[in-house]
């Protein structure tokens, strides 16, 4: 195959309101334990990229405090692909092996929100779009974008507000079962519908919280993959692809065009025709409910508007035909906006190594699994495609 | 310098371990609108205008004076008629400081009949009346703090 990337090392750090760590340290939590995972030390990795969104904390060159922190001299950045700036990271070591750079890499992402005021991150991440023609004058909010498509979605399928409670009932479910997840409890379907409304239709339960978080992996070109780590998990392809910064400018509400381009380019890259029998497990992006249900639709696995119901007949849990965020998602395990799409990696790798916890860790069979991981609404979008290769 | 905790509150967060940023940082950008002015100046006469380049007719909204399809900027500014159909809508419970002093408001997204989707506040007195599909019409107004803007009505 000649230049395969494989994961050889992955680290996570505990999600939620972690004021106990700055910025760095928390960092250092996820990049200690990757290197003791892979058995490498610091001077081995040749570039180390950094998903970060950043604003509400105070360094604005996180990829060098974090650098020094960890004793890490190589050359650096920092990704911004708003929610996706981890995949970001990933790609951009990814390519810095398949380009013959170095051999290997590492991607982390990192993000510390509750350096700021809750009131500062609103009026941040609601600028995550057009910001004149949007927020500026109308003040549509992040919850306000992905309303949108749910009160669309809901509209042109005809389903409930409670039927979408159905996706953070899942998702806590599985936080409950993982110990870096910030929400630890299951909820039920009466607790969410009593949640307050954020922007209706979606209310605080269907939304992903505020987190504080970080996640590294390592990467390794084929030929020294399995001399670092017996399990490699591959890279087997990637798509990429930008939304409208305006919403104004899609004829579409109920599913996310750059969500679809994404995996058609990744499925592609992966040789994948039929993505309903190829993956093990999804880790997708469910910022807010209605995002995991475009998800399942926008990748092919699910018909046009049956996702929510895949969701009710509980197909996406972890002994289901589609098991789908094992590890709580972004609504239970947290979205620290930079380290989510790194936290997705690292559980596939650990899902595809059948290291998960009990109760969570899905069947492996065919050694597949997709992640799905989108910026803002489906701005960014990037989807990547992994094989344990045997 | 402030090394050490100096005031109550930042004493307060001390004893929880955090400090406490001394330093301001006020974020306020100033937006270069020179090349679509016209548009501003077309809501204070009460019209909507996009902007269409002159040599594929693609029609703009948000206005802007470069077709990156021509790679031109042979652009031509249009009055749009303000009838519109409701695509989608949301209504914002937990705004953005910045916003506060509004309540709630719902965000709509509109079809103009000229083919382009404008994304404005929608005023309706009943928020239960409001329905995928239902005719609306994009007006321009003087808003409160005396600037202009623009907004869809439910007729």
């Amino acid at each position: 195959m000649g230049n395969r990337v494989a994961i050889v090392g992955i680290g996570h750090s505990k999600f939620g309101k972690r004021n106990d760590v700055s910025l760095n340290e928390l960092a250092w939590e996820a990049i200690k334990a990757a290197l003791d995972d892979s058995g490498l030390s610091q001077k081995d990795i040749s570039f180390m990229s950094v998903g970060n969104f950043g604003y509400w904390s105070e360094e604005i060159l996180p990829a060098v405090t974090v650098a020094e922190y960890a004793g890490i001299k190589c050359g650096s950045l920092r990704t911004e692909a708003a929610c996706s700036s981890g995949s970001a990271a990933l790609k951009i070591a990814y390519d810095h092996i398949t380009s013959g750079s170095g051999k290997i890499a590492m991607a982390m992402g990192l993000e510390k929100m509750y350096n700021s005021p809750n009131s500062t991150i609103i009026e941040l991440i609601g600028r995550a779009g057009n910001y004149f023609w949007e927020f500026e004058n109308f003040g549509l909010t992040f919850p306000g974008y992905y309303a949108l498509y749910a009160t669309r979605y809901l509209h042109d399928f005809g389903y409930s507000e409670e039927d979408l409670c159905e996706a953070p009932v899942k998702a806590h479910h599985y936080g409950s079962k993982n110990k870096y997840a910030q929400f630890q409890k299951e909820i039920t379907v009466e607790e969410c519908m009593k949640s307050k409304y954020v922007a209706r239709p979606l209310k605080i339960y269907d939304s992903s919280p505020i987190t504080d978080g970080a996640a590294a992996v390592i990467l390794a070109s084929e030929d020294i993959a399995r001399k670092i780590n017996d399990t490699p998990v591959y890279i087997k392809g990637l798509g990429n692809a930008t939304g409208s910064s305006y919403l104004g400018k899609r004829d579409d509400f109920t599913g996310l065009e750059a969500g679809r381009r994404a995996a058609e380019i990744a499925y592609k890259s992966a040789g994948i025709s039929d993505p309903k029998n190829s993956f093990d497990l999804l880790e997708v992006h469910d910022c807010f409910s209605i995002a995991e249900v475009m998800a399942y639709e926008d990748l092919g696995i699910a018909s046009k508007g049956k996702g929510l119901n895949m969701l009710k007949e509980h197909q996406t849990y972890h002994d289901g035909k589609f098991p789908v965020n094992p590890d709580g998602g972004l609504k239970a395990k947290g979205h620290p906006i930079g380290a989510t799409g790194i936290s997705q990696a690292v559980e596939i790798t650990k899902q595809l190594r059948n290291e998960a916890d009990p109760g969570r860790q899905v069947s492996i069979n065919r050694g597949m699994a997709l992640q799905h991981n989108i910026g803002g609404t489906g701005h960014y979008a990037y989807v990547t495609i992994y094989s344990r290769g045997d | 310098m402030h090394m050490l905790p100096y005031t109550q509150e930042v004493i307060r967060l001390y004893k929880e371990g955090i400090f406490f940023d001394a330093r301001n940082l006020e974020l306020k950008y100033q937006m270069p609108v020179k090349r679509i002015e016209k548009f501003f100046e077309g809501l204070e006469k009460g019209k909507i205008f996009a902007t269409r380049c002159n040599n594929c007719g693609e029609l703009y909204f948000p206005p802007q004076m470069d077709c990156p399809v021509c790679r031109n900027n042979d652009m031509s500014w249009e009055e749009v008629s303000g009838n519109a159909k409701l695509e989608t809508y949301t209504i914002i419970e937990t705004t953005p400081t910045s916003f506060q002093k509004y309540g709630s408001y719902v965000i709509a997204i509109g079809l103009l009949e000229s083919g382009v989707r404008v994304l404005s506040w929608l005023r309706i007195d009943d928020f239960t009346k409001i329905k995928i599909g239902m005719n609306i019409v994009l007006k321009t107004e003087k808003n409160d703090d005396g600037g202009y803007t623009y907004i869809f009505e439910a007729p």
